[in-house]
């Protein structure tokens, strides 16, 4: 299709609301594949609840989200836009993995089971191959001895690294990470960001909302201000760190480094 | 014996004789009671959950349907249920409860009504704990499921209902103690099970106070078995949590609004 021309990941025109709150107001982003975009802001921006209307977990007001040329939640019928059922936005989903700020593992699963569950239940695989596959990703996070332990057992920065397995396990398009290491404890968040570097780095297309400039700033193709539900700058790693052309965008780079 | 409380009517003897090596009918009726309550639990667990999932689906229909089914069993007596179902709809000449076979057992009329009853009595109350447990699992839990592209049903299978499951254990084995001691009430209705029987006797022997003892420590041994292998599910399901975290949910659910009487 004419995905790679566009772009992987198309937002465009974007509004969402909670009750009055609107939250977005018009985002339009463009990700290409293999692309690392981290989105930066104060909180309440409005980072957050665009990647989570990438994947339709947030149903969006107005505006359009494509993931690899295929509308997400919703298709356009008699020129209005319907929202999808369950089963064509859950086969979207597979396309497109999440990690979450607080991990959200599954708590009654081993990390096996836990990286496993999509391919077997989702994808209907076969148990043994999809337990090879599983163990080859949690020995890539480094995690290798940690197959039979319950999220319990394990450091923050060790189930966000499972998390980050789980989402592999389904071979999405593109990887979407909200506030990845803002819950972990500042000793593990180098390990996590790690596993991030190396994903980066094999290719993976993400889209990163982080408050680890350091990280952005290294690893990043391209960054994007947001502020009150809009984008407010956008570019290159350097130009936005070094050469920040809006007001607002030098404000907050000031108040956070 | 006399004493200042005057006469005492105790055959010792005869209340041993029951306790230890009771005759076949109060096997039967032991028999009965376990067989009712597991049955009439059973169905409830099954119905108790579709109720639930009604009550928190999206037609309005549906959830007023739930809604009702909840509030008319929980909200009248469980003695006047079986009464109305069994003697009152037969009165009214609605359904005479003829006999039905179900393979090789042989459901009677009172039987038929004890099993309707007492599962959907009992389905009510399972409905409102298997809402609250379901509700109780966090919304991040959703999300991550979705995200690996679970379908709504998907997710609950194996994500939500094995958590939920968790939860709903305590109060379900509370339930079932209650349910067991309900089952006394069918005696009412005619039904020989365990105190049923020893009501028959008591008819023959005027042996009250040593039957109806010999009846209560029964349901005492019954309902100790069951918290028994309750703290064995309960065991298993926890496997995944940690000692500390383990002890902190028992102590939450000790004192939850879910056990308690009926």
């Amino acid at each position: 299709m004419a995905a790679s021309d566009a772009g992987l990941v198309q937002v465009v025109d974007v509004h969402k609301s909670f009750g009055r709150l609107e939250v977005l107001r018009g985002v339009s982003m463009t990700v290409g594949r293999g692309e690392v975009v981290c989105l930066i802001g104060p909180s309440g921006s409005g980072k957050t609840t665009l990647v989570r209307c990438i994947n339709h977990l947030e149903r969006i007001d107005a505006g359009r989200i494509l993931v690899a040329g295929e509308s997400v939640g919703y298709r356009e019928r008699n020129g209005r836009l319907v929202e999808e059922s369950d089963a064509i936005i859950a086969a979207r989903r597979q396309n497109i993995g999440m990690v979450f700020q607080r991990f959200n593992l599954f708590p009654h699963l081993t990390a096996l089971e836990n990286v496993s569950v999509g391919p077997l239940r989702v994808l209907r695989r076969g148990r043994g191959e999809v337990y090879v596959e599983a163990k080859e990703l949690l020995s890539s996070v480094g995690l290798a001895d940690k197959f039979d332990s319950y999220p319990a057992q394990l450091s923050g920065g060790q189930q966000q690294r499972v998390a980050i397995a789980r989402a592999l396990a389904m071979h999405p398009a593109v990887m979407l990470f909200d506030e990845p290491t803002s819950a972990l404890d500042p000793e593990t968040v180098g390990e996590v960001l790690d596993v991030m570097r190396k994903l980066a780095k094999g290719g993976m297309t993400m889209i990163v909302v982080t408050h680890e400039m350091g990280f952005a700033r290294e690893v990043a193709d391209r960054i994007i201000m947001m502020d009150e539900g809009i984008v407010v700058e956008e570019g290159g790693a350097d130009e936005i760190f070094a050469r920040p052309e809006m007001e607002r965008t030098k404000a907050f780079l000031r108040a956070i480094l | 014996m006399t004493t200042i409380l005057g006469n005492f009517n105790l055959d010792v003897p005869f209340l041993l004789h029951y306790l230890f090596n009771p005759p076949g009918i109060v096997w039967h009726g032991l028999w009965l009671t376990i067989s009712i309550s597991v049955i009439a639990q059973t169905i409830a667990v099954i119905l108790g959950f579709v109720v639930a999932l009604a009550r928190m689906s999206k037609p309005a229909l549906l959830r007023g349907w739930a809604a009702l089914f909840i509030w008319s069993w929980r909200g009248t007596p469980l003695l006047v249920q079986l009464l109305l179902v069994y003697t009152g709809i037969a009165a009214a000449g609605i359904y005479r409860y003829p006999d039905i076979t179900v393979g090789p057992f042989l459901l009677s009329g009172p039987m038929q009504a004890a099993l309707f009853t007492l599962s959907f009595n009992e389905a009510a109350y399972m409905a409102e704990i298997f809402r609250a447990a379901i509700q109780s699992i966090d919304r991040g839990q959703y999300d991550a499921a979705r995200a690996i592209g679970m379908r709504r049903s998907t997710a609950m299978r194996w994500i939500i209902l094995p958590q939920a499951l968790r939860i709903v254990i305590p109060p379900l084995g509370n339930d079932f103690t209650l349910m067991i001691k309900g089952t006394a009430l069918l005696s009412i209705i005619g039904l020989r099970e365990l105190f049923g029987t020893m009501e028959n006797i008591n008819a023959a022997t005027f042996r009250t106070f040593e039957l109806f003892f010999v009846a209560a420590v029964w349901y005492l041994i019954l309902t100790s078995v069951m918290t028994l292998i309750q703290r064995r599910v309960e065991a298993r399901l926890s496997r995944h949590e940690l000692p500390a975290e383990r002890r902190f949910r028992e102590g939450l659910l000790s004192r939850s609004l879910l056990s308690g009487q009926r």
